[in-house]
């Protein structure tokens, strides 16, 4: 059976993924749906959805409209996500293979540098980053794959450590690939499928960290972000509640979506352990 | 005879839809009185374990009985309900598998876990279960049952385990046993062991045992009656001495004549060719890296191991499991290195080159694993697993992966099977990818390590004659390991015994099975399941066609 036909057997994995396709068309029509700034106050504050025409979701404690802002923050969201899953990756794939290809002291090294990483809080660790370097996209994202390589290091170093082992790989030693050609064309391939797996989850707790850095106050502040709405409105929570549940309801959504996704592609990746459930 | 004691009639199994044939078994109907050995024979996928598991509703998910009875006493077991089938299970029919590690619970200690089947069932009190695990123990022949009684699985050898996995079986004195394959993952000196226990216990209790296996050799040395099976249906049925000597049904012959070799190795021409391979003093220990509260341990894989390999000859490895040989081969291709001795390849000492130098000699020594599926990766095209080795020595892409099409059809495959992915493909046909891939480097020697341990009889002969023809072919080498005698006299010239980390004995292959001098050898020969039996003896000569 094909891999996008078991994919879609799972109903959940579509269900995420319908989500996700929406989240990311909102993201990427934000500019033509609102073309002016979502930081402009266009009405009163605290109007309640629907209660204006044009203003579907309302205006926030400064007139902003709420619609404007959760669809520019759906664009920064989903970039962070991505983007800092991506640099993750970048860090903690090589550092893992190597460590559990070659072994021995390097494996030592490496693997007491990741763990030193593992010991600091993460929320802890990304607060201090923002905080030393300007708060900016780049800094976020720069702070949020550097507080989640570590496990993508170790899961990649537990595969090599089983995978180099097998007679494949042996036999591939036999006939004089180097150790490149071993690392990425024998073992790597075969690591992939969790790796994707842990990705797709990672994008959803680095969604969770930025909201969570833009909520105390350390997002970029030339972008709107869904953590900043949320932390905009947490004083008003009395008076106007759908200014914090809007944008709350949007994150639940989309990790939500991610998380399904990931279990769809872990089913989807992995056959034999979907059969079994 | 008496009465039957289990009974299966017209037994039909349905498989899932989508699978490659409609039934796993189809219309089977065989009987077993008690104080009989059945032996269900037949190669893998052939449904015969799959009639014992509907005994022993174990039927795995998705299979259904369409049509049949299974007759246990007079009481129909398919269909019975849940309870009192599991009160006939374990109290009336025991069951022995295949695997006896994974058969175990590998955190319970084995009085307990002896213990338990009393328990499960509700008879007897903690202290009398705990004498009748002891007892047990004794009956199976454990050496030491009090300490065997404190042990995990992990502290004992397969064999033992083998031995405590019958004893929980026969815990409840069952009428029938249901024994699955339980001597293939043993070696022959143990597997020859456990039959002479099983038959043993079987003759003293009047047991009926259904004994399951895929090896001619052992229904020689167990059975009074043979039911062959071929694709779900049986295809010969009768007296075990009379299947043997005078099979009537075509695929009967030729699982017997897939028996490799025979038990007489024939005789070669004994010119002495120039030694390609030296091997000098070749020392191996694997150390174990001590705790705090454990002392470092020490495991004597070869010792002082040194042979010669002449051009065009095939040598014959031949030894139990631990006892070196596969870390030999793996010494000689270079996968590991041996702590002292010398390795001559036509006269260069693989020891003392490195770097480039070393790749370019490790080229003419190439390797044939053991298990097909674990030996190609499951992302790379088959014609690329056989080209990247050229690739990786310098040859231009498009001429190897061309190469790798030629050497396909050597193999006998399709040369378009260069563009599918390895698990489409059945494990001997997997085994003739990996040769193809060996040969990819024009090699000199080939190191075959269990090369046909792991595929049925009438494939393992397949693929032996596949090499046997490439040798001559491609006037190649071959050093081949085994732990089965009746493989090695079928292929090698020359054999060299091992055992614990040392040669016991080498000489020719002739002379090794008329006049063994070691006694490990001749305990090893005679360890060879049916070697007395004059049935099997009389169906040698058709198997070997080279004896004179």
């Amino acid at each position: 059976m094909s891999f996008f036909r078991r994919f879609v057997q799972n109903r959940g994995a579509l269900v995420g993924l319908v989500i996700l396709a929406l989240v990311v068309l909102l993201a990427l029509l934000a500019p033509l749906l609102y073309p002016e700034s979502p930081w402009r106050m266009v009405q009163r504050p605290f109007l309640a959805p629907g209660e204006l025409p044009g203003f579907p979701l309302g205006t926030d404690t400064m007139g902003r409209d709420v619609a404007a802002e959760l669809a520019h923050g759906a664009w920064v969201s989903l970039l962070v996500g991505f983007v800092s899953t991506l640099v993750a990756l970048a860090i903690g794939v090589p550092l893992g293979a190597l460590a559990g290809y070659f072994g021995g002291r390097t494996d030592d090294v490496l693997m007491r540098i990741t763990e030193f990483f593992q010991t600091i809080p993460n929320f802890a660790l990304a607060i201090v980053l923002v905080a030393i370097m300007e708060p900016s996209i780049g800094s976020i994202v720069l702070a949020i794959a550097v507080v989640s390589w570590p496990p993508v290091a170790r899961l990649v170093r537990g595969e090599f450590l089983s995978l180099k082992h097998r007679e494949y790989v042996e036999a591939a030693r036999l006939v004089g690939q180097g150790h490149r050609d071993l690392i990425l064309k024998q073992i790597l391939p075969n690591t992939l499928s969790p790796v994707i797996v842990l990705a797709s989850l990672m994008v959803a707790t680095a969604i969770l960290l930025e909201s969570s850095l833009s909520f105390l106050g350390l997002g970029d502040p030339d972008t709107m972000s869904w953590g900043y709405m949320i932390g905009a409105a947490r004083t008003v929570m009395r008076q106007a509640w759908w200014l914090s549940v809007i944008p709350g309801v949007a994150i639940l959504l989309t990790v939500l979506a991610l998380n399904l996704v990931g279990e769809g592609l872990d089913d989807a990746l992995n056959p034999q352990l979907a059969r079994q459930r | 005879m008496s009465e039957p004691l289990l009974q299966i009639e017209r037994l039909t199994l349905a498989l899932p839809e989508g699978a490659d044939r409609r039934y796993a078994v189809e219309d089977v109907s065989y009987s077993l009185a008690a104080g009989e050995v059945l032996c269900v024979v037949g190669e893998s996928g052939s449904g015969k374990s799959m009639t014992a598991n509907a005994v022993m509703g174990l039927l795995p998910p998705g299979l259904r009985v369409t049509q049949g009875r299974a007759l246990f006493d007079g009481a129909d077991l398919l269909a019975m309900d849940e309870p009192t089938h599991r009160a006939l299970r374990g109290r009336r029919i025991g069951m022995v598998f295949q695997e006896p590690m994974t058969a175990l619970n590998p955190l319970m200690r084995v009085g307990d876990q002896i213990a338990e089947v009393f328990e499960a069932h509700g008879l007897l009190t903690a202290r009398e279960r705990r004498e009748k695990a002891l007892a047990l123990l004794e009956e199976v022949r454990l050496p030491d049952p009090p300490s065997a009684l404190r042990a995990y699985p992990f502290e004992l050898s397969g064999g033992q385990r083998q031995r405590v996995m019958i004893a929980m079986a026969l815990a409840l004195e069952p009428q029938l046993l249901v024994a699955d394959e339980p001597t293939t993952a043993l070696d022959v000196t143990t597997q020859a062991q456990i039959l002479h226990l099983i038959r043993d216990l079987q003759k003293r209790r009047g047991m009926a045992v259904m004994f399951i296996t895929h090896d001619f050799g052992v229904v020689a040395e167990i059975a009074d009656r043979v039911c062959v099976m071929c694709e779900g249906r049986i295809v010969e049925m009768g007296d075990a001495r009379e299947v043997l000597a005078s099979p009537r049904h075509a695929y009967t012959r030729t699982l017997i004549a897939a028996i490799p070799g025979g038990v007489a190795a024939p005789a070669r021409d004994g010119a002495d060719p120039a030694p390609l391979l030296t091997v000098e003093g070749l020392n191996k220990v694997y150390r174990s890296r001590g705790g705090w509260w454990q002392p470092r341990r020490e495991v004597v894989a070869l010792d002082e191991v040194g042979f010669t390999l002449g051009r065009g000859e095939t040598l014959g490895i031949v030894g139990e499991s631990g006892s070196g040989k596969s870390t030999l081969g793996r010494c000689i291709v270079g996968l590991e290195t041996p702590d002292s001795g010398g390795i001559r390849l036509a006269g260069t000492d693989l020891r003392t080159l490195t770097g480039q130098a070393l790749r370019e000699q490790r080229r003419h020594i190439q390797m044939v694993f053991q298990d097909p599926y674990a030996s190609l990766n499951p992302r790379i095209r088959v014609g690329m697993a056989i080209a990247q080795g050229p690739i990786a020595n310098g040859v231009p892409r498009a001429r190897a992966l061309e190469r790798a099409r030629q050497l396909l059809t050597t193999v006998g495959l399709d040369a378009a099977a260069a563009d599918r992915f390895p698990h489409e493909f059945s494990g001997g046909q997997r085994q003739r990818i990996g040769i193809a891939r060996a040969l990819a480097l024009d090699p000199e020697l080939i190191v075959a390590d269990e090369a046909v341990s792991a595929l049925d009889v009438s494939i393992q002969a397949q693929v032996l004659e596949l090499l046997e023809r490439l040798k001559t072919e491609l006037s190649l080498s071959l050093l081949f390991i085994t732990h089965d005698l009746r493989v090695a006299a079928q292929i090698c010239d020359r054999l060299i015994v091992m055992q614990k980390g040392c040669i016991v004995e080498q000489g020719s292959a002739e002379r090794i099975f008329q006049a063994p001098s070691h006694p490990y050898t001749r305990e090893l020969l005679a360890a060879i399941p049916g070697r007395h039996d004059d049935a099997t003896a009389a169906a040698a000569p058709a198997a070997a066609p080279r004896m004179p």
